[in-house]
């Protein structure tokens, strides 16, 4: 699904990730933890396309594709889905019409037929009870007013909705109390698929306890430093960033 | 890949659809203004005699006058001996016209703009009045709004038919002097709509004016004067184009709405004058004087304006307050591009008790144009409890254009209560990754977060407006991301 060989980027002058290395298969989940300033969330970033960050060597390949040749909503469009650390609002426009103006621009690039006004709303109000949101969020501009655990719900309502192919999640557990968690966690698990892969990044481990990683990476400046199994992240919850980079220190 | 500033800019670059030329025999006066043009002019229309001295009066009062230098704009000096002030389509008689005696290149040139000039066509609700140049050329469903009792027509046939009616009301609201631009449209406007609606009737169907400028070297000087009687009821349309050319040209109108006890009028523009191209050169100078007179009690009067187009506008549709417990209204949304120049807003005069007004007031602004909303909020001694809201938003796109908001407020009236609101926001680039990152191209971002910030305006319009208002809003954006 993903193969990341070797990547370096920075931005301006600053080397920001240096030589990052990351396979991850249809169907598994990849959780990436690491200190504040590690770098997690300029990987999501450079995953997702955003502007600002200049990749000074290393490849990308999504789906056989070198992916950093497609702009960011070709990428979207190809399956890429990002749940942002801090997701923007958008005042004026309302959630449902940017979540169907979404489908619509995936759905005709898959070559189908815009969605019918009808499913989707039944669509967008059964995923609206997954993650136990209140209807009236769509109806409310993208973002505005949300508390910060709204907008993390609201980030899973759009990957429940768009149905990515790779979804990449920065934080969404940071800020959410344990019965929120409790709910994203359902969400996201929910869309776990055969055909679907996760790239989690996280400080904790509770999210981790929702959601079983198949692998666990731990990111400091910039590099994939240790790599493990679920019991990693406990290892680290535990003993702190800092056992890790003593050891490769 | 970045979407900087700069691209963010781009994505408002403007692709003009109506910018075409006509080609037809016409009937053009040489360039110049004297005492003789405006009595050819006046001949020509047919007029009877007192409206040849008002306009005579009004010539040499604006001789006196000076262009009003208080707007946040830069206008290049206008020199008026160089304009032509009267241009028409030639035609065999003087006989208003069925539509199939009308010039076939001119249905076309509708045709084309989107205008149907035929009834039985998709705007079947509309009735449309069509100035081209300085005549009406067609005016749709006459005779079923004859039957309501209603009066539409072009002015200069309503001063052959109805002069009487016209000399009770015209100028009574914007007096001939009222200020340089007024008084030269005084003097030599060409056609406009006139429209009366009779006590106690509910105009059947929208009415609309569409004003096309298509001749080289000539101003277009618009008259309209709407009359609503006593608890009577209309919704009037307008919208505007013009060819694209290295020059700029006047379209300097003026508008009155006259409202007595428990009338309404709707009053909706969508300009879309050519605004020039990306360094300014050519466009439309937009000066417009529009002002409704609500004289009766529990009148109610709105205007709504998307304006998109003009190298430059001067424009404040005003609303005079007289009646007890009158209401008056203005949504606006203003979009300046490229090198466009905006200075705009209203007056809000309250003079009967209870009046309310509401003002909003949104102003996109890109490119390194200048977009000024200016407002006035008069409360007279008399006009107790009057109320206004006033909410003024403005969106920058890029970071060469300018806002500007100059809300201006006079109370006299201790029990008044004025209210007012401003925001200014920024596209911004994370906003577009956001929509990107969703699968929605920066461009349909751009128009949709544009669409988003204008909705509280869009909802004003009438529906077939507001649809073409926000297709236009969405044309200014296509085809611009590299
Ligand atoms: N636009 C930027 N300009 C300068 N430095 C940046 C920028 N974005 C990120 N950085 C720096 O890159 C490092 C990694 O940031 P980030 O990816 O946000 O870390 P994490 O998400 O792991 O906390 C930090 O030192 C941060 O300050
Ligand atoms: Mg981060």
């Amino acid at each position: 699904m993903l193969s990341i060989e070797n990547l370096h980027v920075s931005v301006g002058d600053k080397p920001i990730l240096k030589g990052l290395s990351l396979q991850i298969k249809a169907g598994e989940v990849h959780a990436i933890m690491g200190p504040n300033g590690a770098g997690k969330s300029t990987l999501s970033h450079v995953l997702s396309g955003k502007s600002g960050y200049t990749v000074t060597s290393g490849t990308v390949t999504y789906q056989g594709n070198n992916l950093l040749d497609l702009e960011p909503d070709e990428r979207a469009r190809e399956g890429v889905f990002l749940a942002f650390q801090y997701p923007v609002e958008i005042p004026g426009v309302s959630n449902i019409y940017l979540m169907k103006a979404a489908l619509n621009a995936i759905r005709k690039h898959k070559g189908l037929a815009e969605v019918d006004a009808m499913d989707f709303l039944t669509l967008v109000k059964d995923k609206v009870k997954l993650l136990e949101m209140d209807e009236s969020f769509l109806y409310r501009s993208v973002n505005e007013g949300f508390s910060g655990g709204e907008k993390k719900r609201n980030e899973i309502l759009q990957a429940a909705i768009l149905e990515p192919s790779l979804c990449i999640l920065d934080e969404t557990d940071s800020g959410l109390d344990i019965d929120a968690l409790k709910v994203v966690a359902a969400g996201v698990d929910s869309l776990r698929a055969a055909d679907r892969s996760f790239l989690m990044i996280t400080h904790y481990q509770r999210l981790l306890d929702y959601i079983k990683p198949d692998i666990v990476h731990v990111l400091a400046d910039g590099r994939i430093v240790k790599l493990g199994g679920p019991e990693l992240a406990l290892e680290l919850e535990a003993k702190g960033y800092h056992w890790v980079e003593e050891q490769v220190a | 890949m970045s979407s900087s500033a700069q691209e963010i800019e781009n994505l408002i670059g403007h692709k003009y659809k109506e910018g075409f030329v006509t080609e037809l025999e016409v009937d053009t006066f040489p360039p110049g203004l004297d005492e003789q043009v405006i009595a050819k002019l006046s001949a020509i229309k047919g007029e009877p005699e007192f409206m040849l001295e008002y306009r005579l009066k009004a010539f040499r009062h604006w001789q006196t006058m000076k262009e009003p230098n208080w707007a946040q704009l830069n206008i290049e000096p206008i020199d008026y001996q160089a304009i032509s002030y009267y241009s028409a389509p030639k035609k065999d008689s003087d006989k208003p016209q069925s539509l199939d005696e009308i010039d076939p290149e001119l249905l076309e040139t509708y045709k084309k703009l989107g205008i149907p000039l035929d009834e039985q066509e998709r705007l079947a609700g509309v009735a449309v009045d069509a100035v081209f140049d300085s005549v009406s050329v067609a005016t749709t469903f006459k005779g079923k709004l004859k039957d309501a009792g209603v009066i539409f027509c072009p002015i200069s046939e309503a001063l052959q038919e109805y002069p009487e009616l016209v000399r009770q009301y015209l100028g009574t609201v914007v007096p001939s002097g009222d200020n340089f631009f007024a008084a030269l449209n005084a003097a030599v406007f060409t056609d406009g709509s006139f429209v009366y609606i009779p006590k106690g009737v509910r105009c059947p169907m929208e009415l609309s004016t569409y004003f096309r400028i298509n001749a080289a070297n000539t101003g277009q000087f618009e008259r309209t004067l709407i009359i609503a009687d006593e608890g009577s009821h209309v919704s009037y349309l307008e919208g505007c184009t013009a060819p694209m050319r290295d020059e700029n040209q006047l379209h300097a109108a003026v508008v009155e709405l006259i409202l007595m006890d428990d009338a309404e009028i709707k009053y909706s523009t969508v300009q879309n004058w050519y605004p020039g191209d990306e360094n300014g050169v050519g466009g439309i100078y937009n000066f417009v004087t529009k002002r409704a007179e609500c004289r009766g009690a529990n009148s109610k009067v709105s205007w709504t304006q998307v304006e998109t187009g003009s190298a430059i506008t001067w424009k404040y549709p005003s609303c005079v307050l007289l009646g007890d417990n009158s209401v008056g209204e203005f949504y606006s949304v203003a979009v300046t591009n490229n090198m466009q120049q905006a200075d705009t807003g209203t007056k809000m005069i309250h003079i009967g008790k209870n009046t309310r007004s509401t003002i909003i007031s949104k102003g996109i602004s890109a490119g390194r144009s200048q977009n000024t909303y200016r407002g006035l909020v008069k409360v007279g001694k008399g006009a107790t409890n009057a109320r206004n809201y006033t909410q003024c938003d403005s969106l920058l796109v890029g970071d060469q254009c300018g806002a500007h908001t100059f809300p201006y407020v006079e109370v006299k009236q201790p029990s008044a209560q004025v209210e007012h609101e401003a925001t200014t926001s920024k596209i911004s680039e994370d906003q577009l990754f956001f929509c990107q990152q969703r699968g929605i191209s920066a461009e349909d971002a751009v128009s949709m977060i544009v669409n988003g910030f204008c909705k509280s305006v869009f909802k004003e319009l009438p529906m077939e407006f507001a649809v073409e208002a926000q297709a236009l809003l969405g044309l200014s954006l296509e085809g611009s991301v590299g």
